[in-house]
């Protein structure tokens, strides 16, 4: 049944996959800009423009050159990168971690801020505390990311400069890290001075991304915690002699907390997609970055290889909420 | 004797609206049945609400006291009261399909309150746990200590629900409809285990019923309420021979009997209601003479 399940589930996401990249494919190529024209000295020869477009097969028919990218993908080859002549393979997936880092970072912030709101507004429902909890969302929701970016570079990098505006890490430290993981490693090495050091670049980009979706956590959760703190069991909590907050914490989030995870998940791609403005704007160097300095290029092979890793990261997201969703509700468990 | 549950002259409104319940007082002695009868919307929901302290958001008691085993709750801080009611009384909700938590098994939902709040060690817990589902006649304890509610069947959750309401020995239990939501073969189960379990343990209980039936079955002590007042109180047995009020015997008379399901069922006469919505004028008017 699960395998059943799960099957369905591959299927369904190779099947998306490939109309990822069909689409992608298509766009890219019917766009104005030529990479070649990019890459050639000013007054470059016909021939010379001809032979590098053969080199890199853009010669050819759109299909044809469709049927060769996919063979080489399936073969676990994406191409060489137009702009920097290197595997885009190997280009993308190193500059991964940093922005899976960055993401998740920005996620737990979200959902520690946003529930720690939506907890504390449904605490002091129906009193001006709540209210100002709504207003803190509102304001939240109203600004996007990368308009919080600048704010936040305004507050934290120049009116109080106590944060790093600009790059992953200092680059006068020696990086003893073996992978792209620098948050995660410097914690597991034990090097905090590290960790603080990544952390005090990460921070602004991560809260910029944080804020709208902890708004709309805030917002979504503390509405189902009002509404299943009406439900019986609650009352039969309180009768039990427990605080307010007790009921709230124990009763309430778990279960209000499933509808909330279904929007959390659809909202955190969202997120993902935000780095690629805010990663800019902080000049961080992860997958966003690299993405508009491939557009700017028309760097098509790295281009194809952004778009598709971005894809399997949102399909992958959607996976894991789901099996969060069907952890947390004993009924589905239990099927 | 001191009463376990005294009330006096309670009343509680809407805030800033109609009043919803006028002075009513009552008691239930230890080990006493005390049913609370009235149509539906009469208050008595409230009553129980009122005495664990979860009225509603925007009702509150407007004056009047509640004493639980001689301690005045609104003299009480809400945190020690919160605790001193939580230890000394239990619910047994309406509807016991939605008086579980849904994503936490039976277990933990019966020991809560042993655990967190009366300070048991886990393991005495969980024997009293089986101890009292074994009482409510709950043949496999362990499965269903394991069990997440909707495993179970509504009368096998309201026997979960008393087990989890007489589990910390209280000396109080408000039961508010616990019936009504089971079908019939299954509401005299439940009620005759509710009766067997307050004798054994010697329990208070304050019964909230819409059914004069259930009245003479299960209770020692009998309210009347209308409109959130009591316009009649006395023994169980005394207010079936002889009721006093026209209320008490309108309502008597639209209660069905088994012997002739067809021949009762007369809605409360007008001539009735009209005195009552006089009483209740009476008494609001009494209530503003005192507030001045
Ligand atoms: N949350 C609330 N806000 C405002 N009024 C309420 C609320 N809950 C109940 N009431 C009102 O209080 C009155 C008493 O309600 P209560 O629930 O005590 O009635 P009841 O006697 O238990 O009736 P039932 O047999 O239907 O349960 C009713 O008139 C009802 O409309
Ligand atoms: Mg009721």
């Amino acid at each position: 049944m699960l395998l059943k399940t799960l099957l369905a589930r591959l299927a369904s996401m190779v099947i998306t996959l490939f109309g990822v990249a069909v689409v992608v494919f298509v766009i890219i190529r019917v766009a104005p800009g030529d990479p070649i024209a990019m890459m050639l000295p000013p007054g470059a020869s016909d021939a010379d423009v001809e032979r590098l477009r053969a080199l890199y097969g853009l010669d050819r028919s759109m299909p044809e050159q469709f049927l060769i990218w996919l063979g080489g993908v399936l073969q676990g080859d994406f191409g060489t990168s137009i702009s920097l002549r290197q595997p885009v393979a190997g280009l993308v997936l190193g500059r991964l971690p940093a922005t899976l880092e960055l993401s998740a970072l920005a996620l737990v912030i979200a959902l520690v801020l946003g529930g720690f709101l939506a907890i504390f507004g449904a605490r002091h429902r129906a009193t001006p505390l709540e209210a100002g909890v709504d207003l803190t969302n509102g304001a939240a929701l109203s600004v996007p990311d990368f308009l919080w970016g600048l704010v936040l570079i305004l507050l934290f990098g120049v009116l109080w400069p106590v944060l790093e505006i600009s790059g992953r890490v200092s680059p006068r430290l020696d990086l003893p890290f073996a992978t792209q993981f620098y948050l995660v490693e410097s914690i597991l090495r034990l090097r905090f001075d590290l960790t603080a050091d990544l952390l005090s670049h990460m921070i602004m980009p991560a809260l910029a991304l944080a804020l709208p979706l902890a708004a709309i956590i805030a917002q979504l959760l503390k509405q189902s915690l009002k509404e299943v703190l009406n439900l019986d069991y609650v009352t039969l909590a309180r009768v039990r002699g427990y605080s307010e907050l007790r009921v709230i914490l124990r009763e309430g989030l778990r279960n209000a907390a499933l509808p909330t995870l279904t929007l959390v998940g659809v909202q955190f791609t969202f997120l993902i997609g935000g780095t690629v403005i805010v990663e800019r704007l902080f000049s961080y160097e992860g997958l966003g970055n690299m993405a508009i300095d491939a557009v700017i290029n028309r760097d098509l092979p790295l281009i194809q290889g952004i778009v598709l890793l971005f894809a399997v990261i949102f399909i992958l997201v959607n996976l894991a909420v789901d099996l969060t969703y069907s952890l947390l509700n004993p009924r589905l468990r239990h099927g | 004797m001191t009463a376990c549950l005294e009330i006096l002259g309670l009343d509680a409104a809407i805030r800033r609206g109609p009043r919803l319940l006028r002075n009513v007082s009552l008691s239930v002695a230890p080990g006493e049945v005390r049913a609370l009868v009235g149509e539906s919307g009469a208050g008595k929901s409230m009553i129980g609400k009122a005495v664990l302290g979860v009225l509603p958001r925007g009702i509150e008691v407007t004056s009047g006291d509640i004493l639980l085993e001689g301690q005045n709750l609104g003299a009480l801080s809400p945190g020690l009261r919160r605790r001193t009611v939580g230890a000394a009384a239990a619910l047994i909700p309406q509807d016991p399909l939605t008086a579980l938590n849904p994503s936490r098994r039976i277990g933990p939902q019966i020991t809560d309150k042993l655990v967190h709040l009366l300070g048991w060690i886990r393991a005495r817990a969980d024997a009293r746990a089986r101890e009292l589902l074994d009482e409510v006649r709950i043949r496999a304890p362990e499965r269903v200590m394991a069990s997440y509610p909707h495993e179970l069947s509504g009368g096998m959750r309201q026997r979960v629900l008393i087990a989890a309401a007489f589990a910390s020995e209280p000396r109080l239990i408000v039961a508010d409809e616990p019936t009504t939501a089971l079908d019939v073969t299954v509401q005299k189960q439940i009620l005759r285990l509710i009766a067997e379990l307050q004798a054994r343990h010697n329990t208070a209980v304050l019964f909230v019923t819409h059914d004069l039936g259930v009245v003479a079955k299960v209770s020692q002590s009998v309210s009347v309420l209308f409109a959130g007042k009591v316009v009649e109180a006395g023994p169980t047995e005394a207010l079936f021979r002889a009721p006093a009020h026209p209320y008490t015997r309108a309502l008597m008379a639209a209660t069905p009997r088994y012997t002739d399901p067809f021949a009762s069922l007369q809605p409360v006469p007008e001539a009735v209601l009209a005195g009552l919505r006089a009483e209740v004028a009476a008494e609001d008017a009494a209530r503003e003479a005192r507030n001045g």
